[in-house]
């Protein structure tokens, strides 16, 4: 006699964890909304498209911060490479976002403007299927788990792990960038697929779309770190954190690492997949930049900066450095690699445990005098 | 382990996994039960249950002619040896005599150029990965403690415990009150009871010792490898762990890996001498030690 | 003197039958006038053949000018079919020049577009010419022009002088002959086709073989730069288990600095300009070497043990090198110039020119690696770094100084990637993100030859880069990066320690 799955969701959580949960919901499902919505553009608690966009945008890039973090602080596993899922999530969904615009693309074809461009006469077979919605929806769910598994599977079979790892993930995303910037290839080549019209017939600009985009974003957020905090809590997260300290023991005590490695990883691409397919239309482009190295190794810096192995601090790293990423493109812009770069460096040296562990030891040594426990965060290194 | 499983007689030449020690009248009771079977042995044809270890004949590991060469250097040198169920056994030798490279070989982790090596009768260990040789009951511990250091002491032994080990298994697992007590009661043989709570990494050299035999035992193997298990003990532990293995003996099979002479004393099973990668002597303490070429061995160089 | 011809002429013309020049047929010349372009065109090849060739020049020229003028003072003016007419005929006319660069130019230019009417001139200039290499061009365009002849016989014998030619234009010569109209023929006699259809296999199996011979030497070239590239890598891979990411950058800033050196070459030295490259070789060196000490001191070695975390540090100093790039230089590429006795090549092959800067490349590799072998085997701080790759404490425990092993392992890694930024600045585009796509390579180099093995990173660079050529080749640059990546992949399953590991007890 089991307890039932959502009690044990809700004890992952703990009290305070579910409070902070509601409250996120109720701003982001209904304060946020109505304030878009219902209170007139020139009154002073108008929440703009601007910000809606920017917030919806920063909560896709959550999301991919927890599932990084499920994989690098609980199991140890670096992936310099999770932005080709987030790509190949968008790029799923961005094709049934191609079909929607119909006949009013500027060539008014059925197909779209850039297979015109190309002078392809029909659609490539795996275009079809494209103008469902529920097809989109399968095809991100399945196609980044698939890649994931497969390239998993054998780098996890063959024990690749460690810095080895982490650079085959880099070529991999590299390799898949460079397939994708072909026009041959038949998803856009350089430019991606961009100007939106429609999800379901409804048109993409309308600010009702906007919200329902921007609270899907928070409620797959929440779900995620639900999900997450479950899984970290359960024994399969122990095992996954067993697997990071010391893998052989945990071969010699019986458990396959391989499947417990596998199956974080997929699920951590599944995840990053959704985040994409939500940022997509939000930010009406995809092209092949996403899967660029660069922003793969971003994403580890997000949650390097809130603190690993916290789940939140990955979400707290991500809008930190998203919003500074923002503010700093638009005042200095050739300043920002300098800014990033200075980041990677001063978390790793300085910040081992990111924001949220800075915080743990302020508030530690502000209640008392007793000394720090013995570092214990070495973990994820092996 | 619950009661009933020791009530149940061994059919199909299966000793009964056991951990906790049983009422001393039972054990013996099933020790004389096992004896008695041993005695008839009819050559019948038996049944065995695919994933359980076969003891018909009474050994449960067998190594014949294995051999591992790293670049040339012959680690293992047609090695043979053979563990009877229940047995404990004492293996010495001078460094680089291929004893830790023979338990890598039984566990999987370093495959043999050539040779067997059976778990039972029937179990090839040469075609077994090692998580799945851990699973059909061949637990090890290494020389230098390796335990789950970020994990609770209490941790430690849940993951270690015998259970269906898969993926899926392990996303709904909740401890119920058995595996709770027998957490428990392995905590109190290991004399930790009172660490439970802590990170495995805060204890001191020989409790890690002790914690990595108590994720053994949780394992409930049948045989069970310890690589130099009392470095770093005080006399006192080293004691206590003699006594815990002598008790363990019987129930599982032992080979034990040690430099400490007094421990291998105390111990009092069959010793087995390695000397460049083969067996050079075997025997009783005292045999072993008046055999010319054990001394030459230890003492000519 | 271009005026005076000029005014020459125009008197020339002018007086139509006037006897100045005798040699030169003034019927011609006047008929260069005439309305009919056939007519011109007729008149042009009688002056191009008529036996003096600096007179007719000095004519044709004038009129290719559009500075001739007609009995009127008129300008004479010419269509593009006469243009192109009296571009063969110039050239055919210059085959006569006494200036060998000239006639070579010449006979260049006719390879293009020699037909039947060239045959005279050709076969006259063959006659007259001493140099080897002119004369195997005329006669091939010799052969060109003699396949439009309406005799069998020439054509055959046309095909079979192209038989034995190495020019890439041959094929789609020889292919033309085998071509159909419709139903018909291109070519009406069955004996010329034939020896069309054989000369053109030999002709395409030795284009083949000149092409293959091109992408091994390139393949050499593209693993002699991965090499110098991975060897760095290798080593403070080996020595501190760290991936460097900004690996890379040390080539750019060794492009960089080899650009800076030709630049200074340029403005103080300008006589030795083609030393620059020589300069550039210590100066690039000496320059990576103490960023890469510096790196190593002020980051690396606080993140020791924790090789993750050092990919991330490192990847933000790859970020501020780039970005300091292109504050310091721009973000456009620079140009770095081939010095001149790296520019041509030599033609090991018929059709298959193995570029000099390539040949410098390969041999500066060898160079480089023989040198890292003797740091390595032959001195103190090689013993030092071979005790510290294989057993760091132990090595700390017998008084070696592994700190400073670290940083000058460091220096040395990052100096040799200056170096491969030297060669690289002598065949690539010198910009502040060149070194990007370097690093997953030489990395990939690394896993292949295995950690600490100078003998596989040499053949896993090699092997590495002449397979990516040949793969090239056959699918294209995208799919073969992809098709390595999956290759090595499937080779770890094999071998996880890399081509060239040493077996033995495995520690973890």
């Amino acid at each position: 006699m089991r307890t039932p799955l959502i009690i044990r969701f809700y004890r992952a959580l703990g009290p305070k964890g579910a409070a902070a949960l509601a409250v996120f919901a109720l701003l982001t499902l209904v304060l946020v909304p109505l304030l878009h919505l219902a209170v007139p553009k020139d009154s002073f608690f108008h929440v703009s498209d601007y910000t809606i966009t920017l917030g919806g945008k920063i909560m896709c890039y959550a999301i991919v911060a927890v599932a990084m973090d499920l994989i690098w602080g609980y199991a140890g596993i670096l992936s310099l490479g999770h932005g080709v899922f987030f790509a190949l999530g968008g790029y799923a969904f961005g094709m049934y976002l191609m079909r929607q615009i119909g006949r009013d693309g500027s060539y008014q074809s059925d197909l779209p403007d850039f297979m015109v461009f190309l002078d392809w006469k029909a659609l490539p077979w795996y275009w079809s299927g494209s103008d469902s919605f529920l097809w989109a929806v399968i095809l991100v769910l399945v196609v980044p788990a698939l890649l994931a598994f497969l390239f998993g599977y054998f780098a996890f079979r063959s024990r690749i792990k460690g810095v080895y790892f982490s650079i085959i993930t880099q070529a991999m995303t590299f390799a898949a960038m460079l397939f994708f910037f072909r026009n041959e290839t038949g998803f856009g080549g350089n430019n991606g697929f961009t100007d939106f019209k429609r999800i379901l017939g409804y048109s993409i600009t309308s600010p009702e779309m906007r919200v329902t985009l921007f609270a899907l974003s928070a409620l797959m957020l929440m779900a995620t770190l639900a999900l997450g905090r479950y899984l970290v809590t359960s024994r399969f997260g122990r095992v996954l954190a067993a697997v990071r300290d010391a893998e052989s023991r945990v071969m010699f005590i019986g458990y396959n690492p391989l499947w417990y490695k596998l199956a974080i990883w997929t699920l951590s691409a599944m995840l990053c997949a959704v985040a994409g397919a939500l940022y997509v239309p939000q930010v009406g482009i995809i092209n092949p930049g996403e899967m660029s190295p660069a922003n793969s190794i971003e994403i580890a810096i997000w949650v390097a900066v809130g603190g690993r192995a916290t789940l939140i601090g990955a979400v707290i790293g991500a809008v930190i450095v998203n919003l500074a990423k923002s503010f700093f493109t638009v005042a200095f812009p050739e300043y920002w690699l300098f800014f990033l770069g200075f980041l990677f460096i001063a978390v790793t040296l300085w910040l081992p445990d990111g924001v949220v562990g800075l915080w743990k030891r302020l508030r530690r040594s502000a209640s008392a005098e007793i000394p720090p426990s013995p570092p214990l965060s070495k973990g994820g290194d092996k | 382990m619950r009661l009933r499983d020791f009530l149940v007689p061994p059919v199909f030449g299966i000793a009964p996994p056991g951990l906790v020690l049983p009422p001393p009248e039972l054990k013996a009771k099933l020790e004389e039960k096992e004896k008695s079977r041993e005695g008839v042995s009819t050559g019948m044809a038996h049944l065995v249950k695919p994933g359980e270890v076969d003891l018909s004949h009474g050994v449960i590991l067998y190594l014949e002619d294995i051999s591992v060469s790293f670049d040339g250097f012959k680690a293992l040198n047609s090695l043979s040896l053979a563990i009877d169920a229940g047995e404990l056994r004492c293996i010495i030798g001078p460094n680089g005599a291929g004893k830790t490279t023979m338990m890598d070989v039984i566990t999987g982790k370093t495959r043999p150029d050539s040779g067997s090596a059976f778990f039972g009768q029937t179990m090839n260990l040469k075609r077994m990965s090692e998580a799945e040789i851990a699973h059909s009951g061949i637990g090890r511990k290494f020389q230098k403690p390796t335990i789950f250091e970020q994990h609770s002491v209490f941790e430690n032994l849940e993951l270690a415990m015998k259970t269906d080990k898969r993926v899926r298994r392990s996303l709904f697992a909740e401890l119920d009150d058995t595996t709770r007590d027998r957490i428990a009661e392995t905590l109190r043989l290991i004399r930790l009871d009172t660490e439970a709570a802590r990170p495995a990494g805060l204890l001191s050299h020989g409790q890690k010792q002790w914690l990595e035999i108590g994720m053994l035992l949780m394992q409930e193997p049948k045989l069970l490898l310890l690589d130099e298990p009392v470095a770093g003990m005080t006399d006192e532990e080293t004691e206590r762990t003699a006594e815990l293995f002598k008790s363990l003996a019987g129930k599982h099979s032992l080979v034990v890996v040690e430099h400490d002479m007094a421990f291998i004393k105390q111990l009092g099973g069959k010793v087995t001498v390695l000397h460049e990668g083969s067996v050079i002597a075997e025997g009783g303490l005292e045999t072993v030690q008046n055999d010319p070429r054990v001394i030459e061995v230890y003492l000519g160089r | 003197m271009k005026t005076h011809y000029i005014a020459l002429l125009i008197v020339l013309a002018t007086l139509l039958a006037a006897p100045a020049q005798a040699a030169l047929d003034a019927k011609a010349v006047a008929q260069l006038a005439a309305e009919d372009s056939d007519e011109r065109i007729a008149a042009i090849w009688t002056l191009a053949e008529g036996g003096q060739p600096a007179e007719a020049m000095s004519v044709l020229q004038a009129l290719a000018d559009g500075s001739l003028k007609d009995a009127k003072g008129e300008d004479i003016t010419i269509n593009n079919r006469i243009r192109g007419e009296l571009a063969a005929a110039l050239a055919s006319l210059r085959l006569f020049d006494a200036d060998r660069g000239v006639r070579l130019a010449a006979a260049r230019e006719l390879q293009a577009g020699a037909d039947a009417r060239l045959v005279g001139v050709l076969e006259k200039a063959i006659a007259k010419e001493a140099d080897a290499e002119i004369r195997r061009l005329l006669a091939l365009s010799h052969a060109q022009a003699s396949l439009q002849s309406d005799d069998p016989q020439r054509r055959l014998a046309a095909v079979q002088a192209l038989a034995s030619s190495d020019s890439p234009n041959t094929k789609s010569l020889l292919l033309g002959v085998l071509a159909k109209n419709g139903d018909a023929w291109a070519e009406p006699d069955a004996e010329v086709r034939r020896a069309a259809a054989a000369a053109l296999k030999g002709v395409e199996s030795r284009l083949g073989t000149a092409e293959n011979i091109g992408r091994v030497f390139s393949g050499l070239s593209l693993g002699s730069i991965l090499l110098l590239a991975a060897l760095g890598l290798a080593i403070t891979y080996g020595v501190m288990g760290v991936i460097n990411m900004a690996h890379g950058e040390f080539l750019m800033i060794g492009a960089y600095a080899t650009f800076a050196v030709q630049g200074l070459f340029r403005s103080y030295a300008p006589d030795f300009l083609d030393a620059y490259v020589l300069a550039a070789i210590p100066v690039a060196f000496i320059i990576t070497a103490l960023v890469g000490m510096v790196l190593e001191r002020m980051v690396i070695r606080h993140l020791y043990g924790r090789p993750l975390e050092t990919l991330l540090a490192t990847w933000g100093i790859s970020l501020m090198l780039i970005q300091a790039a292109r504050t310091l230089f721009g973000s456009q590429n620079v140009e770095v110039a081939n010095p001149s006795w790296m520019s041509g090549g030599v033609e090991v092959f018929a059709g298959a020119m193995l570029p000099w800067n390539r040949i410098a490349i390969v041999a500066f590799s060898v160079g480089v690696l023989a040198l890292m072998w003797a740091i390595l085997n032959l001195t103190r701080l090689g013993l030092f770094v071979r005790a510290v790759t294989q057993n760091r404490p132990m090595a700390g425990c017998v008084g070696v100084p592994t700190g400073r092993v670290d940083t000058l392992a460091f220096g040395i890694g990052a100096g040799i990637a200056g170096l491969g930024g030297v060669a690289l600045s002598q065949i690539g585009n010198v910009g502040p993100d060149m070194g990007q796509g370097y690093i997953v390579d030489s990395f990939m180099v690394v896993v292949l030859g295995g950690v600490g093995q100078l003998a596989g990173a040499v053949w896993a660079a090699l092997g590495l880069g002449v397979f990516t050529k040949f793969l090239e080749g056959w699918t294209g640059a995208v799919i073969a990066k992809i098709v390595v990546l999956v290759f090595i992949i499937v080779f770890i399953q094999k071998r996880p320690q890399g081509l060239f590991a040493l077996k033995g007890r495995v520690v973890d």
